[in-house]
């Protein structure tokens, strides 16, 4: 049983080459804890989306390991499925399944992967579909909802798993201004609760308010990282001064 | 040349019962169109998987490299050569039934189109969608069968059908091999009657009835299907 505070996912540094040129990422260690709430910021092609893809194999790492709960992940031996039950993810596009609707996306993997009967997947997405306010769109379909409507959704749909951390790519990017704020009231309120969580996000505001720490990344490379008042309040190194500069 | 109308159709079709040529050609058309079209659909949904399979992970490099040569020789070469190769050099020794042999020639042949038409319908889903089935612990082949074939099988409805239509209409070649299907039932009655004009309207108006009804069919599918759409 892991508590607050025990190692959750410990890379070990990471590479990740894309054809034979483009280094993504250029030798990452990080530890993320139970519990913590880690804000992963950097400009556009820093390799933050890499850092976190890499965190469920997404992206395969092109050397380097990543321990999740104690398992090497990156090993061949090792059931790559298995693991990422336990990690929710939510996408930028949101990714929901359009020939399903809202309660059969979110019921689909806990039925076929976890193996719960219907009427308990069932019991557990409206559940889940309540505390969103979202329980009326049950039988609707993804292309009827709003695209904050559907980022809850796909929160939803990873949280029906029960996962040990949900990673966010980007959530709120592809959003209509005005929906951005539902989406990250959402997360707050997770955050509250306790998950633990990986965020990827140009929102500096929810990193401020809500993380318990902030990285910076930038060429691949870990370039800083703190506690959100030592990170917007006292940067040391120079490219993320100029990175704060440009976007506070 | 001033026969009545009813005259002729007597001729072609009902003396010594000659209608029972378009019937029973029918019969082998139908037949050969539906087992070719499970063959087709079975065999170019395995190689679409292998394809696509390939395209996305790089594995089953070897099949992969098969169902190419496959496409290749099969996409390359006209239907009715394949019927006579498989009718006079692969069965030439052996006693076949010629409506299997129509049934193999054309289930490979419109494999190969399914495939293709199958593979187009997997890579057009966004990748997205694999990866979120991939995230929330889906194995590859659950999330191939639970996320990606729904809605790549959507997709290619139309194609699928039109692909449907062209067999119908090409199983018309079967005549070369002397088997008795539609079209070479129409051209039997023309060399017993002389008359070209009753038999072969006959037979294009029953393969037109045919077709017409096969599309209204894969739209009534084609709307049921889309019910997630709006």
């Amino acid at each position: 049983m892991i508590t607050n505070g025990d190692v959750l996912i410990e890379v070990k540094d990471v590479h990740k080459v894309f054809g034979n040129s483009l280094h993504a990422l250029n030798g990452v260690s990080e530890t993320i804890r139970k519990g913590e709430v880690v804000v992963i910021v950097g400009p556009s092609g820093s390799g933050k989306s890499t850092f976190l893809r890499s965190l469920n194999l997404l992206e395969v790492p092109s050397s380097g390991s990543i321990f999740f709960e104690g398992t090497d992940i990156t090993s061949k031996e090792t059931n790559i499925d298995m693991h990422r039950q336990k990690m929710g993810m939510v996408f930028q596009h949101f990714n929901l399944f359009p020939h399903k609707t809202i309660l059969e996306n979110i019921t689909l993997a806990p039925i076929k992967v976890l193996k719960k009967s219907k009427e308990e997947a069932e019991a557990r997405a409206m559940e889940l579909l309540e505390k969103v306010g979202l329980a009326a769109k049950a039988n609707a379909y993804p292309s009827q909802l709003s695209g904050g409507q559907k980022q809850r959704i796909a929160i939803v749909r990873a949280l029906a798993m029960d996962p040990e951390v949900m990673l966010f790519d980007e959530p709120t990017s592809a959003l209509d201004p005005e929906m951005v704020g539902e989406v990250l009231e959402l997360m707050k309120e997770l955050a509250r609760d306790g998950m633990t969580m990986v965020v990827v996000t140009h929102e500096m505001g929810f990193a401020r308010e809500v993380a318990t720490r902030v990285i910076f990344m930038e060429s691949g490379e870990v370039r800083e990282q703190g506690s959100p008042e030592e990170f917007f309040g006292n940067p040391k190194d120079e490219r993320l001064k100029e990175f704060l500069s440009k976007i506070l | 040349m001033l026969q009545s109308f009813q005259e002729r159709f007597y001729l072609n079709f009902i003396a010594d019962d000659r209608w029972k040529y378009l019937v029973n050609g029918l019969k082998v058309t139908l037949t050969i169109t539906f087992f070719a079209l499970i063959i087709g659909v079975v065999l170019g949904f395995l190689v679409a998987i292998v394809r696509s399979t390939y395209d996305k992970t790089g594995k089953l490099k070897i099949l992969n490299l098969i169902c190419k040569v496959y496409l290749t020789v099969i996409r390359g070469t006209p239907v009715v050569v394949q019927l006579l190769i498989i009718y006079f050099i692969i069965f030439g020794s052996v006693d076949i039934n010629k409506t299997l042999v129509a049934v193999m020639a054309f289930g490979f042949n419109s494999g190969a189109y399914v495939a293709e038409i199958f593979r187009s319908g997997i890579m057009s889903i966004d990748d997205g969608q694999f990866e979120a089935g991939r995230s929330l612990g889906f194995n590859y082949a659950q999330t191939m069968f639970y996320i990606i074939m729904p809605q790549a099988f959507k997709n290619v409805l139309p194609a699928l059908g039109n692909e449907f239509i062209v067999l119908l209409k090409e199983t018309s070649v079967s005549g070369y091999i002397a088997l008795e299907d539609l079209t070479k039932g129409g051209d039997i009655i023309r060399s017993r009657t002389y008359d070209a004009f009753m038999p072969l309207i006959a037979v294009a108006v029953i393969y037109l009835v045919m077709v017409m009804i096969f599309t209204k069919l894969v739209n009534m599918l084609e709307r049921r299907l889309r019910n997630s759409d709006h």
